[in-house]
């Protein structure tokens, strides 16, 4: 390895975010982000399952405004990771490695989790 | 290793101001990151003002009217003055290139340049490249072949068989996509980077190589080559446009190939 008493050259600090490596942070923060709703639905199940109070309550709790938000976050984090990951496996079947490509399947990958995200809490606030 | 800390001897202070007595239409501003190995302190952001009128059109002019005429210390590696020979990669505004093929005019604002990123430096803008040129001697990037040639002739490649070198052999070892690389700055020491890559695919692709195992044995490694999450950062910063990202996953398609 190169001599560690010399100072390591700027690196995420200055580099320019791009849309590629954003877009690569962002499906594993949403991964990370899905392992933490699925524990919430976990609690919501477990407390249907537990009885009428424990439901009320986790009613409640997750209909506040701090767990309306998490929800929120949590579906367009599913349609996000859904849809960045139909990306990578069509990277993994050898296509769309060229720049337009990519900064073009980045974009739609942003407008798909948009729309799904808005088509899902439509229907789901007006039923 | 990791180093999210910014351990003392890597962060970076401001450091002096040069500036000129012209007019400030023509006068820009570069923020040049300082190193000096014989000083005890820590690296520095310098910033030059440059009369851009009195200079030629790229980031390497620039850098070379500072070093010629205003500070004699600026110390930078460059050699062709026209993108063939990598050495002036570094980061200008925020993304690596070559200075010598960066205009000036594209970038908004205070011209900003340091070393490429996650390097150990040795002075200024140069980095320690030696890891990185052991880790291409790893792929060993040299036609191999089992067979001997025909008697008194040449190992022969149609047409199409050498055009599938095309978009490879054009690499210069600037060393821009690798240092892009998140993943690379994570994982330099085991993962062989975009660049390395890249030449281990230019090999794999040389109809006239017969170790193509051996290459894909090399390469077979949760790190080495495995460390590429396709984040594409590489392509987007190849100031030549290749396509290190792409030949990572024709690499990764191989490996899959072979184990069927």
């Amino acid at each position: 390895m190169p001599h560690q008493d010399r100072p390591l050259s700027p690196h995420i600090q200055i580099y320019r975010p791009q849309l590629t490596s954003l877009m690569s942070i962002l499906h594993r923060i949403t991964g990370v982000a899905l392992v933490g709703g699925t524990f919430v639905l976990t609690y919501w199940l477990g407390a249907a399952a537990y009885g009428p109070v424990a439901y009320a309550q986790a009613q409640v709790l997750l209909s506040s405004l701090v767990g309306s938000l998490m929800i929120f976050l949590w579906s367009v984090s599913l349609f996000y990771h859904l849809c960045n990951g139909i990306r990578h496996l069509i990277w993994d079947l050898g296509y769309g490695f060229e720049r337009e490509q990519v900064y073009a399947s980045g974009f739609i990958v942003w407008v798909v989790t948009a729309v799904l995200s808005m088509l899902a809490w439509g229907i789901g606030l007006s039923v | 290793m990791v180093d999210f800390l910014f351990s003392h001897v890597s962060r970076v202070r401001s450091g002096k101001y040069y500036c000129i007595p012209v007019s400030t239409e023509t006068a820009k501003k570069f923020q040049i990151y300082r190193h000096d190995p014989d000083s005890k302190g820590t690296p520095r952001l310098d910033t030059y003002e440059v009369d851009t009128q009195s200079c030629g059109p790229m980031v390497l002019d620039a850098l070379l009217k500072i070093k010629n005429e205003i500070d004699s210390t600026l110390t930078f590696r460059r050699s062709c003055r026209e993108g063939i020979c990598g050495s002036c990669a570094m980061n200008i505004d925020g993304t690596n290139t070559l200075a010598c093929l960066k205009p000036i005019k594209e970038v908004k604002g205070d011209v900003k340049i340091y070393p490429l990123p996650h390097l150990r430096v040795i002075k200024d803008l140069v980095p320690d490249l030696s890891w990185q040129y052991s880790q291409i001697e790893l792929i060993e990037p040299w036609l191999q072949e089992d067979t001997s040639p025909p008697p008194l002739a040449e190992r022969l490649q149609s047409p199409e068989e050498r055009a599938r070198l095309d978009g490879l052999w054009e690499c210069i070892l600037c060393f821009c996509c690798q240092t892009s690389c998140p993943s690379y700055w994570w994982n330099g020491d085991r993962y062989l980077g975009p660049a390395v890559l890249l030449q281990a695919y230019r090999w794999l692709s040389d109809s006239r190589d017969e170790s193509i195992g051996k290459r894909l044995d090399i390469l077979e490694d949760p790190f080495r080559l495995y460390r590429c999450h396709t984040i594409m950062n590489c392509t987007i910063a190849c100031p030549k446009g290749l396509n290190p990202g792409k030949a990572v996953g024709r690499i990764k398609q191989m490996m899959l190939k072979r184990s069927e």
